[in-house]
């Protein structure tokens, strides 16, 4: 089979199982999310934390409760890796240092899943499981909790009760990712990822070399490192090591993972607003994009591989896994920067400048298609939010989406939410790119090295968190301004999408009419793609001229 | 209102103004004078402290100031020409604000002039009923809440107030711009007269209802001048979109020098400012108050008076409208359309003496008999003297009939038309026995929604005795006016229910809502019932809008989220609305309905292709910068244009010229024809989102050839 064919198939045996996981597991968090029956294990839960599974909170609570539960896993993780050496499962590693500790904990309670460090060679096994693979559940399960509660803002009416942050959260990680991360952390050990408790092995290669291997829990980690659209890796190279992702079938099954909720949240959404038409157009916005950023990816990489170039450097798939081709590493780098995940299986530095670019445009979307568990659910509702907004002013009404109007104080929340990410990414790039000794970082000279920072905040502000590498961020300066990058990223829209949760559950819904714009339809699906192509595109223009643009262009 | 099977006098009721022309474009073509005029006005508006409210044209003033400055320490032509073109672009903003504020201007002028220091004749302790009051004269302004004053004809009235004693025909014209004197008088819904307008006949006492400086004409003033003028729910909306968008464009333009110098680019502060000014959404924020200004002005051209911005675009918003049957949906009163007669009786024998039993109707419905009978029958109405001996019976409210006693070869014919009872009895009267085929026929006519009118006849011989008889029934119907059922189909697709209020049976009115094909129908309304339906409707989530003019639709005026009170209504209602109809048409409401509509759409239509506009600009100002660090960005300059020099002040010159080509667009408001929100949106997705994206790409270009020439540009 030629490699043309296979990626074909792979992308289209990909389409079809997540198209049957579509109905189903969106069906399902819908029921978990709306459900007012609490399970006997969730009940005993809420005792020991004192919460009242049945009462609903008011936003202000729910985005407290959210915040607080969030900066206690910081310090937690913190302490955790500081005082690693003090504790079990060390595996002889020492404590993390303050930078890398903050920025770690950071980059795992926001999803970003950024690594600063070589996980192979600074965390301990109790740090990455305790630490880091539990925040590889809960952070995904805050996102999916901050969606739940905007699209409750739209069903509900007359209240200022959007949920309950802490059984949101319970629901998910018992409901959800719990129970796939578990079956597919056995499909991943079938595929040969590698799962026990050894600490590092050193073997003699057969040149004669030593090599260390460090063994662990890693396939455990994997399931729910991609199914939370973390991509935090148990090794550095990631998905690109052989213990994480030992061959075809593993990726395949990896990059399922890391789309499936995202991709059937909409279906979520439909269902709880009670029209599963809304939830179809979501996600032909979704697929729309993602498809055309695979293409774009794709094409570029095929040329550059087969370019003169590429034949001169021997064939060679620089930064490309010889085990996946460049078929399955374009896959895979549009899945993981479409969504949150930030895992990779080949290194987007060594991609073609027009290619490399892609996934940075990707990230600057907002990962929106289909996103981050839940961040990327919230994030494309609100760029319709501003979609509705213009095209409902054309059609001469006060703009409504799902009944709900869209007035000052709805566009103010929406707003700031499109404001937060490009002023973080903008203006930590612009510090980066002005300040001499961070310049230094880069591996690169000219627009590529501009390009390396430029990943990196955008990487950070959207809680991507792949790298495109060749940038040295293991410096006080980019710990704590990614770090920085990251949290302010997270929680920031987070804010908005709970006041504006809280300002449409409070409305009395508008009955829609002929004169009401349907939002289900093709027309609109076009138009948000537009919308947030050309917003996007505008706000970024001038940074991607003077980095991929202005490599790739001759 | 007509009721079932009497004919009461008709009220005295002005002619219904005439249908007003559909689509009238209102404010016609910008006079290129207008702008002229308006230039004082617009530098005026220069002033930092005025500027500061419009973010989006703040920060290009703020950016015109840095480039003048940097103009004058390096001087270069590429700096003055950009420098000139962003004043330019500033003062194009501040023109179409002060074009659309110097119409209102115009019209304020001609109320003021009605507005005269006048002096009132105060009544002391003025009691209904008492006689010999002593007399003051006061200035207008010293009038208090409750004060009563005495106006006689020649005499301007002081005040807003309610009559409470006396007739008097009034000109209005000051206000309607209507000629014609209209009737004031005590007590009923006819009571209200306003400050300013003249007494033409007979005398009245008016007790004051507004305190001075608050009457209706200083309202009107405000309004028009747009000095009361406030910012509605969707322009805040909107201003707060276009507020962060300038803010991301400054974010990415001002983080854009440390990556220019990295690429060893350093970019000038005047480029900067250029690229920030031409992101910015300038286009729709220099329009911006502009239209809305001018949607007010739409409304007070149709000679409605919006009291607030908030009401015109609640207007677009409605998706109920509640209509009353008479003078809305049917002409004022009822009409005859045909002569039913009973058997052995020709129609034209019927028409006939309907006709000369309706000569002394001077009722609508009586007038309308005798045409009837004319266009169909042929039959003239005849005058007193063609008759012979003729006696006319005219019609009164106690008899419920009018008629005509001839005397014809020493016979006596007598003819009556009116109410069945009325006319059946009088048959019996005279010893007649109507036939059991007239029961029938009228209850067939009143089911129908029709009035029935029977026609008798009583012949009495030279020699006694005499034979009466009933001729016929006609049957007088409400008269949809013409295109209302077009009118209510448009409204269907735009998403309106139509709901026609009425005072008739239930059976009645359904016969007319579905003759006018209105969506539903609400009988024998009473003031609560139309409360009520206004309360269900709004628990539901919908926007109602309705017109009313007596004391007791105030309450459901208050209540409805655009109330339209008639002019010619107590103040109460006009109070209660928010919205005056100086014309008293009250199917002007689906016209202030699409007015609402229009004024959000050009909102979102310029809002669109402002923003596709940026797209264009990317392409003429980034090779620009760039192109000389980094040769590939060269492919960018899609449009070749000249020089990197030319190609920033093509990109600038555009973007302020747009702003100047786009305020007669602002004023008379985007093309609006009522269609479905789908279809609405298409047509302007294609006209301002693609026609955004595109043309600026040939303007610039465009521009690019001309301004390539000016010498040491580059």
């Amino acid at each position: 089979m030629n490699d043309t064919l296979a990626g074909w198939l792979q992308i289209i045996a990909l389409l079809g199982v997540l198209a049957l996981s579509y109905r189903p597991l969106g069906d399902y968090m819908a029921r978990v999310l709306t459900s007012p029956r609490h399970l006997r294990v969730e009940r005993v839960l809420y005792r020991l934390g004192g919460v009242d599974g049945d009462a609903d909170q008011r936003w202000p609570v729910y985005l407290r409760s959210l915040l607080a539960f969030s900066l206690l896993s910081v310090l937690f993780l913190y302490g955790l890796q500081r005082l690693q050496n003090h504790l079990l499962l060390a595996i002889g590693m020492k404590a993390v240092s303050p930078g890398v500790a903050f920025n770690t904990a950071a980059s795992f309670v926001t999803n970003t899943n950024w690594q600063s460090y070589s996980g192979e060679s600074t965390m301990g096994h109790l740090v990455q499981m305790a630490g880091l693979a539990v925040q590889n559940f809960v952070s995904a399960a805050v996102g999916i909790a901050v969606v739940a509660a905007l699209i409750r803002g739209f069903t509900r009416r007359h209240t200022d009760r959007v949920g309950n942050f802490w059984v949101d959260l319970t629901r998910i990680v018992l409901r959800v990712l719990l129970p796939i991360a578990f079956i597919f952390a056995i499909v991943l050990v079938a595929g040969g990822a590698v799962q026990n408790f050894h600490g590092v092995q050193s073997i003699s290669t057969i040149l004669g070399d030593h090599q260390s291997l460090t063994g662990g829990p890693v396939a455990s980690q994997e399931a729910i490192k991609e199914l939370g659209t973390n991509g935090g890796g148990f090794y550095n190279a990631n998905s690109a090591h052989p213990f994480e992702n030992p061959n075809a079938f593993t990726n395949f099954v990896e990059i399922y993972l890391l789309l499936v909720i995202a991709v059937s949240l909409p279906r979520t959404f439909g269902t709880m607003v009670g029209d599963r038409r809304q939830g179809y157009a979501i996600i032909a916005v979704m697929g729309l994009i993602w498809a055309a950023s695979v293409a774009v990816i794709t094409v570029n990489e095929l040329h550059s591989v087969h370019s003169a170039a590429g034949h001169a450097a021997g064939g060679m798939l620089e930064g490309k896994e010889q085990r996946f081709g460049v078929w399955s590493s374009a896959l895979f780098a549009t899945s993981t920067t479409l969504t949150s995940t930030g895992a990779v299986n080949s290194f987007h530095d060594s991609f073609s400048p027009l290619g490399g670019g892609m996934t940075i445009f990707n990230m600057m979307l907002g990962e929106i298609a289909p996103g981050g568990t839940g961040s990327g659910l919230y994030g494309i509702l609100i760029l319709a939010v501003i979609a509705v907004f213009v095209a409902g002013l054309m059609v001469g009404r006060t703009p409504e989406y799902l009944g709900k109007k869209l007035g000052g104080r709805e566009m103010k929340f929406a707003s700031l939410y499109i404001l937060t990410t490009p002023a973080v990414v903008l203006v930590g790039a612009g510090l980066a790119m002005a300040l001499p000794g961070e310049r230094a970082g880069m591996l690169n000279s000219g627009p590529h090295g501009f390009s390396e920072v430029l990943y990196a905040f955008t990487s950070a502000a959207n809680n991507n968190g792949s790298a495109f590498a060749g940038l040295s961020v293991n410096t006080n300066w980019y710990n704590t301004a990614l770090g920085l990058a990251m949290l302010i990223g997270r929680f920031l829209p987070m804010v908005f999408v709970l006041a504006l949760a809280g300002s449409l559950a409070r409305q009395q819904p508008v009955p829609a009419t002929a004169g009401t714009l349907p939002t289900h339809r093709p027309q609109f699906v076009g138009l948000l793609t537009a919308v947030i192509v050309i917003v996007v595109g505008l706000t970024y223009f001038p940074a991607l001229a003077l980095g991929p643009l202005a490599e790739g262009l001759h | 209102m007509s009721s079932l099977t009497t004919l009461e006098p008709p009220l005295p009721q002005g002619e219904m103004p005439p249908q007003p022309e559909r689509h009238r474009v209102a404010g016609g073509l910008l006079d290129p004078r207008q702008m002229l005029t308006s230039l004082p006005a617009a530098a005026r508006k220069l002033d930092p402290r005025v500027m500061v409210r419009n973010p989006v044209m703040f920060v290009v003033e703020v950016g015109s100031v840095l480039t003048t400055l940097e103009a004058v320490r390096t001087p270069s032509v590429f700096a003055w020409v950009i420098t000139a073109w962003l004043w330019l672009t500033v003062l194009f903003a501040n023109l179409s604000e002060a074009v659309a504020e110097g119409r209102g201007k115009a019209q304020a002028e001609t109320l003021r002039r009605t507005r005269t220091d006048t002096v009132a004749r105060r009544l002391a302790d003025w009691r209904p009923g008492a006689g010999d009051l002593r007399e003051e004269e006061v200035p207008a302004s010293g009038l208090r809440l409750g004060d009563h004053v005495v106006v006689q004809a020649g005499q301007i009235i002081p005040g807003d107030g309610d009559v409470v004693e006396g007739v008097a025909s009034v000109d209005e014209s000051a206000i309607t711009g209507e000629s014609a004197p209209v009737i004031r008088e005590s007590g009923g819904d006819r009571s209200a007269v306003t400050g300013g307008t003249k007494v033409l006949s007979d005398r009245i006492v008016v007790r004051i209802t507004s305190k001075p400086g608050e009457t209706f004409i200083d309202r009107m003033i405000a309004l028009v001048e747009g000095a009361a003028r406030q910012r509605t729910p969707n322009e805040i909306a909107l201003n707060i979109l276009l507020a962060s968008l300038t803010i991301v464009f400054l974010l990415a333009v001002v983080t854009l020098q440390p990556f220019a110098i990295y690429a060893g680019a350093e970019q000038s502060i005047v480029i900067l400012v250029a690229l920030v000014v031409a992101l910015i959404p300038t286009t729709i924020g220099a329009l911006l108050s502009a239209i809305g200004i001018a949607g007010m002005d739409r409304l007070v051209q149709r000679n409605v008076l919006a009291m607030s911005g908030r009401a015109v675009e609640a207007a677009g918003d409605v998706t109920t409208l509640l209509l009353d049957k008479t003078g809305t949906i049917t002409l004022g009163n009822r009409q005859a359309a045909e002569f039913l007669p009973v058997e052995g009786v020709a129609v034209a024998r019927l028409a006939d003496a309907a006709q000369l039993s309706s000569l002394a109707d001077e009722t609508p419905e009586g007038r309308s008999i005798v045409v009837l009978a004319k266009e169909r029958y042929g039959l003239r109405a005849r005058a007193e003297g063609e008759l012979g001996h003729a006696e006319f019976v005219p019609f009164t409210a106690q008899t419920r009939m009018s008629g005509v006693d001839l005397a014809e070869d020493g016979r006596h014919r007598l003819l009556r038309k009116g109410a069945a009872t009325a006319v059946m009895q009088w048959i019996r009267e005279h010893g007649g026995h109507p036939t059991a085929e007239v029961g029938p026929m009228v209850d067939a006519i009143a089911s129908s929604g029709g009035t029935p009118l029977v026609v008798g006849e009583v012949v009495e011989g030279a020699a006694g005795g005499a034979t009466a008889s009933v001729l016929g029934v006609i049957n007088l119907k409400d008269v949809v006016k013409a295109g209302m059922r077009e009118r209510f189909d448009e409204l269907r697709r735009m998403g309106i229910r139509t709901v026609m209020i009425t005072g008739d049976n239930p059976m009645t009115a359904k016969a007319i809502a579905d003759e006018a094909g209105v969506d539903d129908f609400l009988a024998e309304a009473t003031p609560e019932d139309k409360m009520a339906l206004i309360k269900k409707e709004q628990a539901g989530g919908k926007l109602v809008a309705m017109t009313g003019d007596g004391t007791n639709d105030a309450p459901a005026l208050a209540q409805a989220d655009v109330g339209v009170a008639m002019n010619t209504g107590t103040s109460a209602a006009k109070e209660a609305g928010n919205m005056v109809d100086l014309d008293s048409n009250p199917t002007k409401l689906i016209e202030i309905v699409e007015i609402g509509k229009q004024l959000l759409i050009t909102r979102g239509a310029l809002t669109t292709f402002s923003i596709a506009n940026d797209v264009a600009k990317y392409f003429a100002i980034i090779p620009a910068m760039f192109a000389g660090v980094y040769p590939g960005l060269r492919h960018l300059n899609i449009m070749g244009l000249h020089s990197p020099t030319s190609a920033i002040t093509s990109a600038i010159v555009f973007n302020a010229l747009i702003i100047v080509a786009l305020i007669p667009l602002a004023l008379r408001g985007v093309r609006y024809k009522p269609s479905s929100a789908a279809k609405l949106l298409s047509r302007n997705i294609w006209v301002y989102g693609l026609g955004g994206l595109l043309l600026p790409f040939v303007g610039i270009k465009l521009i690019d050839l001309v301004v390539q020439f000016i010498p040491g540009l580059k």
